[in-house]
């Protein structure tokens, strides 16, 4: 049975604004249940400002446009509402929280999402043997799971914690904000492998990178350009090794040009 | 004002949950004190003639006393005559066994979570329940019996084992010590008395539960806990009270003696009245609390857990007289809306190789002022005493205010002190990271709080400890925004 199947996100004409100061000035981007989609571009053009209003934090002010999350308007959630239904943010910079434990944590959020699909908290051998087989899937030292939350981890500690929650959540759709950077190779391929494992029709995953180095192994459907605020240029994986070859500057320029 | 502040705000600053007033028939003596009332305390509770003199002792030195102002707390000036200084509830005769008890007043108990029959009870838990001036009931007499172990009121205490009441009180807490130890002593009504005799480890955990009901009356008891040689015993105290405008007052003295080799572990969970949202009413919690580690590697450990009262006042204090004795405290301190908490702990190092650790945390949400004071002080004979104190404070919103007042004197060169601070505040990151994980914001705020004071709560036995984390979330309602 083939029919037009409804985008999980639906960006359309999104104006953003920090302190009156415009960072995003239309956005427009629709991504279906399956697909990956990689966001390119460099410091400063809006790629986690586009992150954190999707994921709902406060001090950005949406001064045009709208978001729609399956058909909802996302904007209008609260980030809490957001995640449940199935919304999640992997973060460039993992928070530390001093006496949390990490499994701890991982069990209220995954029972909190599991509330809101109408289902029983998870029993507590069910979530230890969960927890253990994800760990090994993203490679993560069993002892991290008893410390605190991200608290003493290192950078690449902190960015498996993050696919690990992911792997344990199971998002609907999953935006990485630069979780490759500050990755050696092998954290990389870790990563990747761990976003892999979440990709079949159900899933989508929106990832955020100023490199090309991750879509090596995260080969993503449509590839797009951001640049000051703009998604300048889309195309596919190939866009994202051209854009290596040549440099945002030269593409940035050309696109300017254009546009005037 | 970002709406989380707001949000948090709101989550601290739910009602109250103890709240309610029981209507029953109090026997109250007249407002206001004088060595008359003194003296009908005393004959109420048929106390020896040396009781009687002691407190009168009291009385008169209190009256050369002055109030104390250096504390960072404000408050109106207290009417210790208008103050009503006993109040029981109206029973025959003292109750033999828990049938005789009003029903009244098990339902009370019952409401506030603390069933008194012992089928009901957690098995591990021995219960003295205090009722305003009076203890209406104490569990598991018989089997702490078996052991050795006397656990009772303190009136009782007076009435069956007076020498051993004799030999120890105010001997760690004299009464001319402060102007509340003073006023306790002349017109302490009752309290808990536990005595674990030499050898024995207390089988179950003892717990006083107290409760303030009647109105326009202060709160004294007295509570005296002592370990011979080698024994152990692990004890816990709550505490709550009704709703009400006015202000009252709750001045407690309790004394820990630990003998050569004997641990006491002494934890409190205080949920007094807390005021309301505008600051109106709540307990005045002014306690002395002190203990002392008479014998060779003795131990003495303080664990507080402290959300409710107006403002709380206190400094559950060691003494550590024989060498390489230990003494502990660790501390929650909550203060929310106009709550005000001036708490910490006194370690006074005088035997050799003595060892003292302090842990503080202190958590202000609204207008809620905390302040941490503290004194270590090594006395001259103190070879190699060391001590670590850790003060921790937490912020929440931009109204509330947490300062520390750590002192030291140190008068022995082998010494090793240290202490460290923090403050800091629940970051909008932290509250956004858990949310972005689908955890609402007012579950985000009591896990960073309970993770804040995690290393405290696991100093708590585990049935308190259950009940801690309940109460800070409780506790915080209302706070953010």
């Amino acid at each position: 049975m083939t029919m037009a199947k409804q985008p999980i996100l639906e960006i359309r004409n999104l104006h953003v604004s920090v302190n009156h100061t415009p960072i995003l000035r239309g956005i427009d981007l629709v991504i279906h249940h399956g697909e990956v989609h990689a966001i390119m571009g460099p410091n400063g053009s809006g790629k986690s400002t586009l992150c954190y209003v999707l994921a709902g934090r406060e001090g950005y002010t949406i001064t045009e446009g709208q978001v729609l999350y399956d058909g909802k308007n996302l904007l209008a959630m609260s980030p809490e509402e957001r995640a449940q239904a199935g919304l999640f943010l992997a973060f460039q910079y993992p928070v530390e929280i001093p006496g949390v434990g990490n499994m701890y944590f991982l069990r209220t959020a995954l029972n909190a999402i599991r509330k809101h699909r109408g289902l029983e908290p998870i029993d507590a051998m069910d979530f230890l043997q969960l927890v253990r087989e994800k760990a090994k899937l993203v490679g993560i030292d069993e002892r991290l799971l008893k410390r605190s939350v991200n608290e003493g981890f290192s950078g690449g500690e902190k960015k498996r914690n993050e696919v690990l929650q992911m792997a344990i959540l199971e998002p609907t759709l999953a935006i990485l904000d630069e979780t490759d950077s500050g990755l050696d190779i092998d954290a990389l391929r870790i990563v990747a492998d761990g976003v892999n494992a979440l990709r079949n029709d159900q899933h989508a995953v929106l990832a955020i990178t100023h490199y090309q180095r991750l879509l090596e192994y995260l080969v993503p459907d449509y590839v797009h350009v951001l640049i000051g605020g703009q998604i300048v240029c889309s195309g596919g994986p190939e866009l994202a090794a051209e854009l290596e070859r040549r440099g945002y500057a030269e593409l940035g320029s050309q696109v300017t040009a254009v546009v005037q | 004002m970002p709406t989380s502040t707001a949000k948090i705000e709101e989550i601290v600053s739910r009602e109250y949950q103890h709240g309610f007033y029981t209507p029953i028939e109090e026997e109250t003596v007249p407002a206001g004190l004088n060595e008359d009332i003194v003296r009908l305390i005393s004959a109420k509770k048929n106390e020896p003639q040396w009781l009687t003199e002691w407190r009168l002792k009291a009385y008169r030195h209190w009256l050369t006393m002055r109030e104390p102002t250096w504390q960072n707390v404000r408050y109106q000036p207290i009417d210790y005559d208008a103050i009503h200084y006993y109040s029981a509830p109206k029973m025959k005769k003292q109750p033999k066994s828990l049938d005789e008890v009003d029903p009244e007043l098990l339902r009370t108990y019952e409401k506030l979570g603390i069933p008194l029959r012992e089928q009901e009870l957690l098995a591990g838990v021995a219960v003295d329940a205090v009722f305003d001036s009076v203890s209406v009931a104490t569990t598991f007499k018989e089997k702490l019996a078996e052991h050795g172990v006397i656990f009772c009121s303190f009136s009782e205490a007076v009435q069956n084992y007076p020498e051993l009441v004799r030999r120890y009180l105010g001997t760690v807490v004299p009464y001319s010590d402060n102007f509340f130890a003073a006023l306790n002593s002349a017109v302490f009504s009752d309290g808990s008395f536990c005595f674990v005799p030499k050898g024995v480890r207390c089988p179950m955990e003892l717990s006083t539960y107290f409760r303030i009901n009647a109105a326009k009356t202060g709160q004294f008891e007295r509570t005296l806990i002592v370990a011979e040689e080698g024994a152990y015993v692990s004890y816990l105290e709550g505490c709550t009270a009704p709703m009400r405008d006015e202000n009252q007052l709750h001045a407690a003295v309790v004394e820990l003696i630990a003998l050569e080799g004997a641990e006491i572990k002494y934890s409190t969970v205080q949920n007094w009245y807390p005021g309301d949202k505008e600051g109106r009413g709540g307990i005045y919690n002014f306690v002395t609390k002190r203990g002392i580690c008479l014998g060779r590697r003795s131990k003495i450990s303080w664990t507080q857990v402290e959300t409710g009262s107006a403002i709380t006042w206190k400094y559950p204090s060691v003494i550590l007289r024989g060498d390489e004795s230990v003494g502990e405290f660790y501390s929650v301190a909550l203060t929310n809306h106009y709550q005000q908490a001036d708490t910490g702990t006194k370690m006074i190092h005088l035997g050799r190789g003595t060892r003292s650790t302090i842990l503080s945390k202190a958590i202000s949400a609204g207008h809620g002022q905390n302040s941490y004071r503290g004194l270590v002080k090594v006395m001259r004979g103190a070879e190699r005493a060391r001590n670590y104190t850790q003060c921790d404070s937490l912020l929440i919103g931009d109204r509330c205010g947490a300062h520390t007042f750590p002192y030291m004197e140190v008068r022995n060169s082998s010494a090793i002190v240290e202490h460290e601070a923090t403050t800091s505040k629940i970051s909008e990151e932290q509250l956004f990271y858990c949310q972005s994980r689908g955890i609402s914001l007012e579950d985000a705020v009591s896990m960073i709080v309970s993770g804040f004071c995690r290393q405290v709560f696991q100093e708590l036995p585990m049935e308190f400890a259950v009940e801690a984390h309940k109460l800070m979330g409780v506790s915080l309602e209302g706070a953010i925004g």
